[in-house]
């Protein structure tokens, strides 16, 4: 058990908190940088979109575990941000300007969608984006000039002056530099007035209104960062896989993406990389066990979503935090060990807050 | 007149065919502790919820040092020097203590998005500066040791306390206190009473609430306001208030009503 001692208000603005916050997070950047070294080929791929879809889940976190704003469209913006990307790319912009450019066309969306936000919420808003991710899915679709319709389109790989991304390493790295900085960026502003507010919204919106939050402004902004982190990860997500149609960005991928981040833990940003891993590494097991299983379920054509939809109700009724909240419990079990009683983590509900005023 | 710090003219307000609110006229001093009470259903809270903006008069005005707040958005309120509690609390139950207090500075924020999102030295050295004011508040109100703690596993008692500092952080000169002593024991009550004393006293702030112990409305209001069905009934000091015949008719209803009582039973 470590006991903190504060002596200054700093200690609680900075990232790290202890010397056991810079050991270990600096032990995992170094594992990554060393990944391609230490793992085959296939397995950095696998990292490589664990990254992508982080990059995504950070946005979707943003909105949903913050903001308290659900999306059930996210892949729209993904969709958008891989067929901005490749658009440019093809037009031989450089890497940096079109993974600007396709964050902001992206961003840009999440503003026109975040504006119904202001009038609806919860599973009315749930709606509004889910038939947003049709628009858009259709949209990919019918604009074959652009997008190359359902036939889908090839994107080249990244290039910045003179430098062309064409190994897995490479764009391996890329990946990694801007999901650390993505990352960074979110936890600057969780722990500034701006993450202050989105946290205050999704709480209590009518006392955020009167602590002097401009209610629509937070919401939009949050779907514009939202989407904009979503429209990264769709630019990369494009390079990686060098070709995109528009059934990649359809419902299942939204729904995917909200999984992620509530399997990995509402409200938390370690929830969106242990969400991420989760995704990642489920189809792998899923296709490691299957062969051992009797065919009539293991050869079953939808195995797959089955299981992810067995595992989201798991942790709904047993874990509602999510990977992260489990590994809470765990690691207060073990600091505490053998004093960890049951109900630590029990929240008291013991009156109902007022509904007269929403 | 210059110490006058809110003024409501003829405010009127209609939910459908309910007259919420019909025709209250009042005043508000600088400095001075001033109560609204009332039976449930007076409407007592929906006069709070018309200064603070979450309703729109259908008739009448508010005027805060020299502005009407009716042209205000219900976000600028807090700007404009006036905080609130709610009756029921409206806290960030997931957030700290502390978090919830440093939301309650949102309105003194000289950062914008960007500096925010590379956690500049500015908003690094406004960061310190809110936590200065917030750990003042916290030494006023003895929460000291509930800085670190989820809203959520805190006891009602605290709750209320926590969300009287969190008004006090946005550093108001009006200060909204719904039903400050509901839900609290005796000694809690006391404790409360001698804050908005000190409130009133030592941080010169203005405070205007919504109260049902009678005890502590005469322990520390200065003028009272009685209201019954969205109609003024009385005005006055505490004492004045609660000897006022018609107050005590709304409350107590009228010698005939229990005389008849009698001769039915």
């Amino acid at each position: 058990m470590r006991f903190i001692f504060k002596t200054d208000y700093r200690q609680d603005i900075r990232l790290a908190k202890h010397p056991g916050h810079v050991f270990w997070y600096g032990a995992l950047v170094l594992a990554l940088l060393a990944a391609p070294w230490l793992l085959a080929e296939y397995w950095l791929a696998q990292l490589t979109f664990v990254l992508i879809y982080a990059i995504a889940g950070l946005g979707l976190m943003l909105l949903a575990g913050f903001t308290g704003l659900f999306s059930l469209g996210h892949a729209a913006f993904l969709g958008v941000g891989a067929y901005a990307q490749a658009v440019l790319t093809n037009a031989g912009w450089p890497f940096p300007i079109a993974l600007a450019c396709a964050a902001g066309i992206s961003a840009a969306m999440g503003l026109v969608v975040g504006l119904p936000a202001l009038r609806v919420k919860g599973i009315y808003l749930g709606m509004a984006t889910l038939s947003f991710g049709f628009i858009i899915e259709e949209v990919f679709a019918r604009w074959e000039s652009v997008t190359g319709g359902n036939a889908g389109m090839h994107i080249k790989a990244p290039a910045m002056f003179g430098w062309t991304v064409s190994s897995g390493e490479g764009f391996y790295f890329l990946c990694l530099a801007i999901t650390v900085a993505a990352t960074l960026g979110m936890l600057n502003l969780l722990r500034a007035p701006t993450g202050r507010a989105f946290v205050a919204i999704r709480d209590s919106e009518i006392s955020a209104q009167s602590m002097g939050i401009h209610l629509a402004r937070y919401k939009t902004l949050s779907f514009a960062l939202s989407a904009g982190l979503a429209g990264i990860a769709g630019a990369l997500y494009a390079h990686k896989l060098q070709f995109i149609s528009p059934d990649q960005f359809n419902i299942l991928q939204s729904i995917d993406l909200l999984l992620m981040i509530v399997i990995g833990g509402l409200g938390s940003v370690h929830g969106v990389f242990l969400g991420a891993l989760f995704l990642i590494t489920m189809p792998q097991a899923i296709s490691l066990v299957k062969d051992h299983l009797p065919a009539a379920i293991g050869q079953a054509p939808g195995l797959q979503a089955a299981v992810y939809g067995l595992v989201l109700i798991a942790f709904v009724l047993f874990e509602p935090m999510g990977l992260y909240g489990r590994w809470l419990k765990v690691r207060t079990w073990l600091q505490l060990f053998p004093f960890y009683r049951k109900g630590m983590f029990k929240r008291q509900k013991s009156f109902q807050k007022s509904d007269r005023l929403k | 007149m210059s110490d006058i710090l809110l003024s409501a003219r003829n405010l009127s307000v209609r939910f459908g065919g309910v007259l919420a609110v019909n025709n209250v006229s009042f005043d508000v001093r600088k400095g001075e502790v001033f109560t609204l009470i009332g039976p449930n259903g007076a409407g007592k809270t929906t006069v709070f919820n018309l200064i603070s903006r979450i309703y729109t008069p259908t008739t009448g005005e508010i005027d805060y040092r020299g502005q009407k707040l009716t042209d205000q958005p219900p976000h600028a309120i807090a700007g404009l020097g006036i905080a609130r509690t709610f009756q029921n609390i409206e806290l960030f139950e997931h957030a700290t203590v502390l978090h919830n207090l440093l939301i309650g500075r949102h309105t003194h924020r000289r950062t914008g998005f960007l500096r925010d999102l590379f956690f500049t030295a500015a908003t690094r050295e406004a960061e310190l500066q809110a936590r200065l004011k917030a750990e003042e508040v916290i030494d006023l109100l003895h929460l000291q040791h509930y800085r670190d703690t989820l809203v959520a596993g805190l006891p009602y008692g605290v709750r209320k306390v926590v969300e009287l500092a969190r008004a006090l952080c946005t550093e108001p000169q009006l200060l909204l206190l719904d039903e400050p002593s509901s839900g609290l024991n005796v000694e809690e009550t006391d404790d409360m009473a001698f804050w908005i004393q000190d409130i009133q006293q030592e941080l010169g702030i203005t405070v205007l609430m919504v109260e049902h112990d009678m005890s502590l409305v005469s322990k520390v209001s200065d003028r009272v306001l009685a209201m019954n069905q969205g109609e003024v009934l009385a005005m006055g000091t505490p004492r004045e208030v609660q000897t006022d015949p018609a107050v005590i008719e709304a409350y107590l209803g009228t010698v005939d009503d229990v005389s008849s009582l009698r001769r039915s039973a």
